[in-house]
């Protein structure tokens, strides 16, 4: 069977299913059958000598320890700051807790759960707190879904693409499966009136983070969870308690959660307007921008990987839509001229990063990759021209422009912008 | 949607996320009574609600603005490790914008919540009311709100017209 190679070097991305037939075949012939005289078996030092014990918590290999988050802070206030998640390390689509992006405003609290309450009150019939030992006897929902930071990205309005790993990037997104209660139930238990319009989210750190959100997406799929990837949440992604509220800007979904307040109006707090809003080139800016629109990155190769032979690659990367599902995402090897279907690995989920891959037969051909997301509402990733005429080079917030890596004949990659 | 059979509650909707709100609840909140949902009230609302009865003026604001926040914020809002308070150059359709209280921030009442929940960062809550009034009165007035010598307090501060008010537009609500 004959695959289609297009502009660039990208195969069909079917070539490794239909090739893993002939390379099994291809086998070679075992030695036993060849060698003159017998051979030592090989055996390592870890086969020669009993592993180590068992672990109460089990770490990540010695090997793997550059795998880490890259954290930024203001020096004088080192609580405020941020820690990207290395996605030029990872694969699949679960970010391991431990490696989840972090925007703290002030530091991660180090809460007593026996102490900590859940508050709802305002405009409901019922004011009521939630202890965690009661939150944990709740029915409890389970969803994978991406939390991304509405400031993801934002190197890429500066003038000149930054070069610097697709983590230290775009890491400020990351995907888990959070375990908790339907938001619903909880507030039909303090029912709501009729005049509920907002409910404005606080937690519990030093800076008593709040926002506001629109009742109905409270109601229709936002829950409190407990649980991130099986275990406890960790502290610095909101023990005990964190509100998630799928596909949306990570600053509303609030870690730490300690207060719920059902109000007729959003409360125009510091995070719904200096910040977390876009200038617009007009000198209005966006306020409640709230979903994060449908976005992918080849994570691999990307900057700081280096090409070292020539042959077959696997083009591997991550896709996701605040809206609803990936339907599709297309890579090009030539600055976007031409467009090759991705692979979309399942499960394919809503608000959730699914992992795309494709083959690349590379021969040191000095090509531009990219790869382009469409959603389920029919939402096609902009590139970055398209972004910037819309919304100008001053809204710091919602970047989702197409991204380009060019791959050099020396097997370098470098962000490129089109 | 549920059925009972044989004691176990059948959830028809169970799977479906979006449903399961719907599901049968412990009912295990605990009513709270109105003086400790006061004490636990944060929130400020645009239009003064939520604010505590007190007032603050310009001179005692700097005052405190030099010893709790200059060293960040920098002279006169500006200059230091932190967010530009004040002191802008630049309009917002400017290239650079000065994104300050004086360009940007829509309501006036925010300054006082944000104060009052986070700063200082070294000490959060360490202001007493009096002194959050007094600084957002300052603030104000480096940014050529408000006058020397005028005071503000929980009555006139959602008055105060900032300067940016009318500069937002709801996003959410012109796509949904």
């Amino acid at each position: 069977m004959k695959f289609k190679q297009i502009a660039g070097g990208l195969l069909d991305r079917r070539y490794f299913l239909k090739k893993s037939l002939v390379f099994s075949v291809a086998a070679s012939i075992p030695a036993y059958l060849t060698a003159q005289t017998p051979l030592e078996l090989e055996r390592t030092q870890w086969m020669s000598e009993p592993g180590l014990g068992f672990s109460n918590y089990g770490q990540p290999s010695p090997f793997e320890k550059k795998t880490i988050r890259w954290t930024m802070a203001n020096s004088h206030t080192p609580g405020n700051g941020v820690s990207w998640t290395p996605l030029q390390d990872l694969e699949g689509i679960i970010t391991p807790s431990g490696l989840h992006f972090e925007r703290h405003h002030n530091g991660v609290p180090q809460i007593d759960p026996a102490v900590h309450r859940l508050t709802i009150h305002g405009l409901v019939t019922h004011p009521l707190e939630f202890s965690i030992e009661n939150l944990l006897q709740y029915p409890k929902i389970s969803r994978i879904c991406f939390i991304e930071c509405g400031g993801n990205s934002n190197a890429g309005w500066h003038k000149n693409p930054i070069q610097t790993p697709v983590g230290n990037f775009h890491g400020m997104v990351s995907c888990s499966e959070w375990t908790g209660i339907p938001l619903k139930l909880l507030l039909n238990e303090a029912q709501l009136q009729p005049q509920a319009k907002w409910l404005i989210a606080e937690g519990g750190d030093a800076s008593l983070m709040n926002v506001s959100l629109p009742i109905e997406k409270a109601i229709n799929d936002c829950f409190v969870a407990l649980y991130q990837n099986g275990e406890r949440i960790r502290p610095e992604n909101g023990y005990p308690l964190r509100l998630i509220v799928p596909g949306w800007e990570g600053v509303v979904n609030v870690k730490w959660l300690q207060r719920l307040h059902i109000a007729s109006q959003p409360s125009m707090s510091r995070n719904e307007t200096a910040k977390y809003t876009e200038l617009l080139p007009s000198g209005k800016a966006q306020q409640f921008s709230f979903f994060m629109s449908a976005k992918s990155i080849i994570t691999n190769p990307s900057f700081g990987h280096q090409l070292n032979r020539f042959g077959l690659y696997q083009i591997s990367g991550l896709a996701w839509s605040g809206r609803g599902k990936i339907t599709r995402v297309e890579v090009s090897a030539d600055q976007g001229q031409t467009w090759l279907d991705a692979e979309l690995q399942d499960p394919i989920l809503s608000m959730c990063f699914t992992r795309f891959r494709i083959p690349l037969e590379w021969h040191g051909q000095a090509i531009v990759l990219s790869s382009r997301a469409t959603d389920e509402t029919g939402y096609v990733q902009p590139t970055r021209t398209e972004l910037i005429a819309q919304r100008g080079r001053h809204g710091y917030f919602h970047y989702n422009a197409i991204v380009n890596w060019a791959l050099s004949a020396q097997g370098q990659i470098s962000h490129v912008y089109n | 949607m549920s059925i009972i059979k044989y004691g176990l509650i059948v959830f028809l909707s169970w799977m479906n996320p979006s449903h399961a709100g719907d599901a049968l609840s412990p009912m295990l909140g605990n009513p709270l009574s109105e003086t400790t949902i006061q004490q636990r009230n944060f929130t400020v609302f645009q239009n003064g609600q939520g604010l505590p009865v007190g007032q603050g003026g310009v001179t005692a604001g700097k005052k405190i603005y030099t010893s709790r926040c200059l060293s960040c914020h920098g002279f006169e809002g500006s200059g230091n490790s932190a967010e530009e308070l004040a002191g802008a150059l630049h309009r917002l359709t400017d290239n650079p914008p000065d994104k300050t209280i004086g360009t940007y921030w829509p309501y006036a009442t925010t300054l006082f919540d944000f104060i009052r929940r986070a700063m200082p960062m070294d000490s959060p809550g360490s202001l007493s009311t009096q002194e959050i009034y007094d600084v957002t009165a300052y603030l104000l007035f480096l940014n050529k709100i408000i006058d020397h010598n005028q005071t503000i307090d929980n009555k006139s501060l959602a008055n105060i017209k900032m300067p940016n008010r009318n500069g937002f537009i709801n996003h959410y609500k012109n796509n949904n």
